[in-house]
C-alpha cells in the first residue's frame, strides 16, 4: 500500500494526526481541528505534494454507525440479521472517529503528481465549527455552505455562510441522523 | 438641466446599476437556477447564483433503500448520460466489497458509458446553439441523440433512465448483433456532426458570441475546482480516464482534446472533438471485446423456445437441447445463465443468480433470498471509499461510506457542475447580458447533478 | 345552464373548440430528467407540431397550456403557483412525469407529492420519463377536453385534500 502522502503529512506534522489508514488504497488521515488551515495550506504549497485541486468537502454523521434495525423475521426462535462481516478483509477499516459525532471529509487531488489524499476531521456536537479553506480554494465556498446546509456545521471566515440547496425558511438539517426523512416543510399547500 | 451638485451619494433614481432577476423559470433551456445580476447599462457589474429548486434529497434517500436500489437515484443525477452515473456508483461499492468484474462487463460498461456521452454532448452542443438562433443544428441533434438512444434501448430495455449496471455487473449481456447497428448509428452521428460544423464552426455569428466570452484561466478554473472539458478548453489537461483509469480505459486508444483559451468557443470544439473521440473508443471497445456466450442450439443454430425445451425434456430428448438457451422474455434477455460468467462477479453474496437457477435448485433459490430479503441483502464490510469517474461534465465521484448493513450509510456525489456554478458568477462579471445564454449554455449544467 | 344550447351556438362552440385543441401554446415548465423525453417529443422524430402544439411559448401571458415537466421541489413551489396564476384563461395544465403526479419515488423532505395539490391538473401522463408515445397520447386527451370545454365550460376541480396528511 502506498503510504507516502501519509508519510508526509505525518512527518511534517506529527502532533496533528490522530490517525491513518489506506482502506482499500486510499491514503487518509485523521487529524485534529485546529491544524486545518496549516496542513491545507502546506498540501497546497508544498513542491512534492503540490495538491491543487479541492475534489470535495462533505461530512458523515456517526450518530448512528452500526445501529441500523435489522428486523428479525423468525422472532421467535430467536434467529436474528446482524450486520456481516462475511467479506473478509485482510486490512479492515479502524472505523469511524471516537468521541465525535460527524466527520467532515476532505479529498485532494494533485494534478502534477497525479495523487489523492482524504483529510478526515472529526467535528463534535457541541462545538460544531471548522476553518474555511475559502482563502486557498475558492471552491470550498459552495462546498462549505452545502455541509452547513446539510449538516449545520459553520465554518469560520466563510464569506457567505448561508443555505445553499434548501430554502431559508427551512428549519432543521436535512442530512443529519435525527431528521426524518420525509418531514416536509411546505412554502405553500398542505403538509402532504 | 444640472444642479450643482456636491460629492454625494446619488439617490435611488439617479443609480445607474439596475438589478435584474432571471428565472428560476427562464427560457434557457437548461435548468432552474436563478441569477440575480447587477446591470450597468448592458454590462454585468456582479451576478449571484441561486441554485437547490431541483434538490430532490439523493443522498438520504440513498441511506434508505439498499445498494442496489440506489442506481434508479443514480440515473436521475445527470440524466442525460445516466450510464456514466450508474458505473460511478457501482465501480465505487465494487471497490468497497473489494472485488472486480469480469472483462466483457468492463468492456460492456465502457461501451455505453461512452455512448451516453456522447449523447450528453449532443445535447449540450444542441441546446446552445438554439439559443443562438441555430434551431437546425439543434434538430439535428436530437435526431443523431435518437438513434443512439435506440442503441442503448436495444441494450438496456430503456432509453434514458436505464439502471442499467448493478453492484458486480451488469443486468444483461449485450444482444448478439450489436455491432451492426452501433456501426449505423455511428454513421447517422458522424454525418450529422460534419453538417453542424459546417453550419456553425465557421458561421460568422455564432463565431462573434462565442469567441471571447465566458473566458476563464486555468489556474482560476483548478482552484474552483473545476474538471472535465470546461477545464480542458482552458488547457490544463486533466482526463480521469487518462490520469486514474478505471475499467478498461486504459488499453483502449484514444485522445484527449485540450483548448488554449478556456472560452465559450474551445469548450464548444473541445465538446466536438471528444464525441468523435468517443466513437473511437466504442469501435476499439467492440473490436477487442472478449467474446461472450454463443446463444443457440448448437445443431440448428435457432434459439430453443422455453414451452418446447420443457416438452423436448418431457419427452426425454435431452440432446436435442442440452447446450442451447431458453428464448426468454426481452426483460430477462442476455440474463440467462450461459452469460453470467460475462456479465457478472461470481460472488454470491453479492450479485442474483441466473432465473434458471433461481427457480431451479436450491442454492440458487437462497443466493436470491439472501440478496433480495428485507433485513438481509448485499452487505459489504464496513468501511470508506471514494471512487472518481470521468463524467461528461468532469470528475464525478462517489464516496461510499459502509457500515456492515444493507443500507449504505453514506452515498455523497461528488458533482462536476457544482465547481463550475459556482464559477458563473466570475465567468459573467464582466460579460455584456447577452453573454450569458452562450456562457450558460457552454456550462451545461444538468440540475439533477446540480442539485441531487 | 341559463339558456339550453341551440344549433348555431353548439357548432359555434365546436369550430372554437377545434381551433384551441389544434393552437396549443405550451409553457414547459421543465426542471428535470423528464425535460429530455420533452425534448424529445418536440423534435423532428416524434413531433409535436403535427398536433399544432409544436410552438412553445416562454411566458406564461401568453401560454395556454402550463406543462410541468420534471420534479418540483418545496423550493420551487411559489415559483410554480406564480406562474400558474399569472396564466391567463382558458388554461390547462399538464402534469408530466410521475413526479408531477404523485411525487415519484423521491418520498422525502424535499419533495412535493403532486402538483395536484398546489394547482389543478388536467391531464396525467405517467412515466419515469413517459415515452415520446404516452406523451402524445396525452395531448390527445388534452385536446378532447378542450373541444369539450367550451361546450361543457367544465374545468379540473382541485381536489380536496386534507391539511395534513398522516404519514
Amino acid at each position: 500500500m502506498n503510504t507516502s502522502l501519509i508519510k508526509a503529512v505525518s512527518d511534517r506534522f506529527p502532533a496533528a494526526v490522530s490517525a491513518t489508514h489506506t482502506y482499500r488504497g486510499d491514503q487518509t488521515v485523521a487529524l485534529r481541528p485546529e491544524f486545518l488551515l496549516e496542513i491545507a495550506q502546506f498540501l497546497k504549497e508544498d513542491p512534492a505534494l503540490q495538491m491543487n485541486l479541492l475534489v470535495d468537502v462533505t461530512a458523515v454523521d456517526y450518530s448512528a454507525f452500526g445501529k441500523s434495525p435489522a428486523p428479525a423475521f423468525f422472532a421467535s426462535s430467536g434467529v436474528a440479521v446482524r450486520p456481516s462481516t462475511q467479506i473478509p478483509d485482510e486490512d479492515p477499516w479502524p472505523g469511524p472517529p471516537e468521541k465525535a459525532r460527524f466527520a467532515v471529509v476532505y479529498h485532494f487531488y494533485s494534478m502534477h503528481h497525479k495523487h489523492r489524499l482524504r483529510l478526515v476531521v472529526p467535528v463534535p456536537e457541541s462545538e460544531t465549527e471548522l476553518t474555511s479553506l475559502t482563502p486557498l480554494w475558492a471552491g470550498a465556498d459552495w462546498l462549505e455552505r452545502e455541509v452547513w446546509d446539510m449538516y449545520g456545521i459553520r465554518f469560520s471566515g466563510h464569506p457567505n455562510l448561508k443555505r445553499i440547496l434548501m430554502y431559508k425558511e427551512f428549519e432543521g438539517y436535512p442530512l443529519r441522523k435525527d431528521y426524518p426523512v420525509n418531514k416536509r416543510q411546505p412554502l405553500i399547500g398542505p403538509v402532504n | 438641466m444640472e444642479t450643482e451638485q456636491t460629492a454625494e451619494m446619488p439617490t435611488d433614481s439617479e443609480k445607474r446599476e439596475m438589478m435584474l432577476n432571471i428565472g428560476p423559470a427562464h427560457p434557457a433551456m437548461h435548468g432552474i437556477i436563478r441569477l440575480v445580476v447587477d446591470l450597468d447599462g448592458e454590462q454585468i457589474q456582479n451576478a449571484d447564483v441561486e441554485i437547490g429548486f431541483l434538490h430532490r434529497g439523493f443522498e438520504k434517500m440513498s441511506e434508505e433503500v439498499g445498494y442496489n436500489g440506489v442506481i434508479p437515484y443514480t440515473d436521475r443525477l445527470n440524466y442525460v448520460s445516466p450510464l456514466i452515473n450508474n458505473m460511478g456508483y457501482c465501480m465505487a461499492v465494487e471497490k468497497l466489497l473489494g472485488i472486480s468484474v469480469p472483462e466483457r462487463c468492463h468492456y460492456i460498461r465502457v461501451i455505453l458509458s461512452e455512448i451516453s456521452r456522447i449523447g450528453d454532448h449532443l445535447t449540450c452542443v444542441g441546446a446552445t446553439a438554439m439559443e443562438l438562433g441555430a434551431f437546425t443544428v439543434f434538430l439535428y441533434m436530437i435526431k443523431a441523440r435518437e438513434s443512439l438512444w435506440d442503441l442503448v434501448e436495444m441494450v438496456t430495455g430503456a432509453r434514458m433512465t436505464v439502471s442499467y449496471c448493478r453492484v458486480g455487473g451488469v443486468k444483461a449481456d449485450l444482444p448478439q448483433d450489436f455491432a451492426g447497428p452501433c456501426a449505423e448509428a455511428f454513421q447517422e452521428v458522424r454525418k450529422v456532426l460534419a453538417e453542424s460544423d459546417g453550419l456553425l464552426t465557421r458561421n460568422r455569428i455564432f463565431v462573434d458570441r462565442m469567441n471571447g466570452t465566458g473566458q476563464i484561466s486555468a489556474e482560476d478554473a483548478i482552484s474552483y475546482g473545476i474538471t472535465g472539458p470546461f477545464l480542458r478548453a482552458t488547457g490544463a489537461e486533466y482526463d480521469v480516464r487518462k490520469d486514474c483509469p478505471y475499467a478498461v480505459y486504459d488499453q483502449l486508444p484514444f485522445e484527449v482534446p485540450v483548448g488554449t483559451r478556456g472560452d465559450n468557443m474551445d469548450r464548444y470544439l473541445v465538446r466536438m472533438e471528444e464525441m468523435e473521440q468517443s466513437m473511437r473508443i466504442v469501435e476499439a471497445a467492440l473490436r477487442d471485446i472478449p467474446p461472450g456466450e454463443v446463444l443457440v442450439n448448437p445443431e440448428t443454430g435457432q434459439p430453443i423456445p422455453a414451452a418446447q425445451m420443457v416438452d423436448l425434456a418431457k419427452m426425454g430428448k435431452i440432446e436435442s437441447i442440452s447446450g442451447g438457451c431458453a428464448l426468454v422474455a426481452p426483460t430477462l434477455e442476455g440474463a440467462g445463465r450461459g452469460q453470467h460468467r460475462s456479465i457478472a462477479v461470481d460472488e454470491k453474496r453479492v450479485f442474483l443468480p441466473p432465473k434458471e437457477d433461481a427457480y431451479g435448485n436450491i442454492e440458487g433459490l437462497m443466493q436470491q433470498f439472501k440478496l433480495v430479503m428485507l433485513g438481509h441483502g448485499l452487505r459489504p464490510p464496513e468501511g470508506e471509499v471514494y471512487f472518481p469517474v470521468e463524467g461528461a461534465n468532469g470528475e464525478l465521484g462517489f464516496y461510499v461510506v459502509s457500515d456492515g448493513s444493507d443500507n449504505a450509510y453514506r452515498v455523497r456525489v461528488r458533482p462536476p457542475c457544482f465547481a463550475i456554478m459556482s464559477a458563473l458568477p466570475k465567468l459573467l462579471t464582466g460579460e455584456m447580458i447577452a453573454d450569458i445564454v452562450p456562457t450558460f449554455g457552454s456550462v451545461n449544467m444538468i440540475g439533477g447533478e446540480l442539485d441531487r | 345552464m341559463e339558456n339550453s344550447p341551440s344549433f348555431l351556438t353548439t357548432r359555434l362552440n365546436e369550430a372554437i373548440g377545434w381551433a384551441q385543441k389544434y393552437s396549443i401554446f405550451q409553457y414547459p415548465f421543465v426542471t428535470a430528467c423528464c425535460g429530455m423525453e420533452y425534448m424529445a417529443t418536440a423534435c423532428s422524430h416524434y413531433d409535436v407540431d403535427r398536433f399544432g402544439a409544436g410552438l412553445p411559448r416562454f411566458s406564461p401571458r401568453q401560454a395556454d397550456v402550463l406543462f410541468v415537466v420534471g420534479t418540483i421541489s418545496h423550493k420551487m413551489a411559489p415559483v410554480l403557483k406564480r406562474i400558474y396564476d399569472q396564466m391567463a384563461d382558458p388554461k390547462w395544465v399538464v402534469a408530466f412525469g410521475v413526479c408531477t403526479c404523485t411525487g415519484g419515488f423521491y418520498n422525502n423532505y424535499a419533495t412535493v407529492m403532486g402538483i395536484d395539490t398546489i394547482i389543478p391538473v388536467d391531464v396525467y401522463i405517467p412515466g419515469c420519463p413517459p415515452r415520446p408515445e404516452m406523451v402524445l397520447d396525452g395531448l390527445m386527451k388534452l385536446q378532447d377536453k378542450i373541444q369539450d370545454h367550451q361546450s361543457s365550460g367544465r374545468r379540473a376541480e382541485p381536489e380536496p385534500r386534507p391539511e395534513v396528511f398522516e404519514v
